[in-house]
């Protein structure tokens, strides 16, 4: 009991500090890819290439003046940025980042709090983030801000379900919420993206909206809302706003990764996949799981780099129209087809069974997409002129 | 719909959103592995392409003889051409009858910058500057006078020829 106490203990810190130095390297990261987007070169000044430039930026922001307008709700303004810093690293404690790594004194599970009830938790946390972001707004006293909330709330709630929705999938195939135990589904053959692509495709898209990333961040669309929810907010409770925006982020990345990507799988190996545990397989999983993070914070940045913000409308409409039908069909699909394989046929998921499933998904991405891009679904501008 | 947005009539068949996103996010990837134009500036003032005006008016500087006085004979055309009325000068006259100036001082935070002290000058004496970095701790450092004007090193501005307006 005291093991698993002090373990816990440090494996709470650990992640913390490397969760919260990530993020820091992560906003470097993302001024300088912006930049080289845009055939700049970013900020290279603060230390080798750059990299101590957040540390610049805290210290800044911890020696501004904080401001606390004369008509804010004092105790939910106040409140606020924490709401929405503590849900977005509470999220992080469910995902496991690598193999058991063995200690003299027994063996320690690489994640901070292995919960049976794993993704369930992290869909319930997730949607407390909205909270913090709705008191900025509505205690700012300030209309801008109060839009920026009202529309993060909105947007929120409506990605929520179609994210939902397409995990159900996910462990329709695993056969259990527990992160662990999608891991190792996956480790024992296939990883998910494969079987179930499309559940990727809107897990994805409304990841980035439950984010606030573009091409869905209307809550703080500078050109229409001066800075959104967080416009009064200054210091270090502004930069409690960005951090917690950017743990999102990582929460999400390590969430695809954990369920579409084999987690901390090494792929094309089953060395790393079962005991004995040694510490090499610890590091060397760790760092898979911390390239895929990577990869997909990338992919983040490198979209809000490129796209341009949707209209509230058309946000609506893709959340409502076009995302949850999708979700609640392809669940139904799916688990029509996985109850045929399965219980028909008799198959267990191996490769087999996800190249079965990856057919099936290509046959309705086809369509889907056809239908997508031709604007049937979201109208872009002409299907609602008569208005 | 209940918001009023303007919509714009588009055919059906042209609107693209998947294709169009994958255009987009390629051609910024694309971008990410391009050379960047950023110029180091402290570091490096002019690279191959870019390099400043030689006809860059900046901050001024006054030419010297051969024993180092001004070659300012004080006749009075800059402070009278000047529009911003910048320039402070006091004539004298030595024993042989030469005008020189007691006090010449140009007020480089009333200054426009528009070269005409250079182009009236008589005795090419005063010039404007190739020249831009001129931060000082102080308001009344931005008086230059005589001294430090005859001082300054860099090159003088190369003013526009009309017989060779593009200056080759």
């Amino acid at each position: 009991m005291t093991f698993f106490l002090w373990t816990s203990i440090i494996k709470v810190v650990v992640v913390f500090t490397a969760v919260m130095v990530g993020v820091a390297f992560l906003t470097w990261f993302e001024r300088r890819v912006c930049a080289w987007i845009q055939d700049r070169l970013g900020p290279n000044r603060v230390g080798p290439e750059g990299l101590l430039q957040p540390a610049a930026d805290g210290l800044k922001n911890l020696l501004k003046e904080e401001t606390l307008p004369a008509s804010s709700d004092k105790l939910l303004f106040l409140l606020a940025p924490a709401m929405s810093f503590v849900p977005a690293l509470l999220t992080i404690a469910v995902i496991p980042f690598a193999t058991p790594l063995p200690t003299p004194w027994g063996e320690v599970p690489m994640v901070v709090a292995d919960l049976p009830v794993g993704f369930l938790y992290i869909l319930a946390f997730a949607s407390l983030g909205v909270y913090g972001v709705v008191f900025a707004g509505w205690s700012s006293n300030n209309k801008y801000a109060l839009l920026g909330g009202l529309r993060s709330s909105a947007q929120m709630i409506s990605y929520e379900i179609a994210m939902g929705m397409s995990t159900v999938a996910v462990l329709l195939l695993a056969g259990n919420v527990a992160l662990s135990d999608v891991i190792a589904r996956q480790q024992q053959s296939t990883w998910f993206i494969f079987p179930l692509a499309l559940a990727y495709f809107i897990f994805t898209v409304a990841a980035f909206a439950e984010t606030n990333r573009v091409p869905f961040d209307l809550p703080e669309a500078e050109g229409e809302l001066v800075a959104g929810y967080h416009t009064e907010y200054s210091a270090m409770k502004f930069s409690m706003f960005y951090i917690a925006e950017y743990s999102n982020m990582v929460t999400a990345s390590a969430l695809m990764a954990t369920l579409f990507f084999g987690g901390y799988d090494i792929p094309f190996t089953s060395w790393d996949n079962g005991p004995p545990w040694t510490i090499a397989k610890t590091l060397a999983t760790l760092a898979m799981f911390s390239l895929k993070v990577g990869c997909f914070l990338f992919l983040y940045i490198w979209v809000r780099w490129t796209l341009p913000r949707f209209r509230y409308d058309q946000l609506m409409a893709l959340g409502w129209k076009v995302m949850l039908p999708l979700a609640l069909g392809y669940i139904t699909v799916m688990a029509t087809a996985i109850w045929l394989l399965h219980a028909r046929l008799g198959w267990n998921y191996d490769a087999r069974f996800a190249l079965a499933l990856f057919s099936l998904n290509v046959l309705l991405a086809i369509p889907l997409f056809f239908a997508l891009d031709r604007g049937h679904l979201i109208s872009g501008s002409e299907a609602r002129g008569e208005t | 719909m209940t918001i009023g947005v303007k919509l714009l009539k588009r055919p059906r068949a042209q609107t693209s959103y998947v294709r169009a996103t994958l255009k987009g996010m390629a051609l910024t990837l694309q971008h990410l592995f391009r050379p960047k134009v950023t110029m180091q500036y402290p570091e490096e003032k002019a690279t191959d392409d870019w390099a400043i005006s030689r006809r860059w008016r900046g901050t001024h500087r006054m030419l010297t003889d051969e024993q180092g006085r001004a070659k300012c004979v004080a006749c009075g055309l800059c402070p009278q051409i000047c529009p911003a009325n910048c320039i402070k000068l006091v004539p004298g006259e030595d024993e042989q009858g030469n005008r020189y100036p007691l006090i010449y001082e140009i007020d480089e935070f009333r200054c426009v910058f528009c070269g005409y002290c250079q182009e009236v000058c008589p005795e090419e004496a005063i010039h404007v500057g190739v020249h831009y970095e001129n931060a000082e701790y102080s308001r009344d450092r931005f008086v230059y006078d005589l001294e430090r004007l005859c001082a300054q090193t860099h090159a003088v501005s190369t003013l526009w020829d009309p017989s060779d307006p593009k200056g080759e």
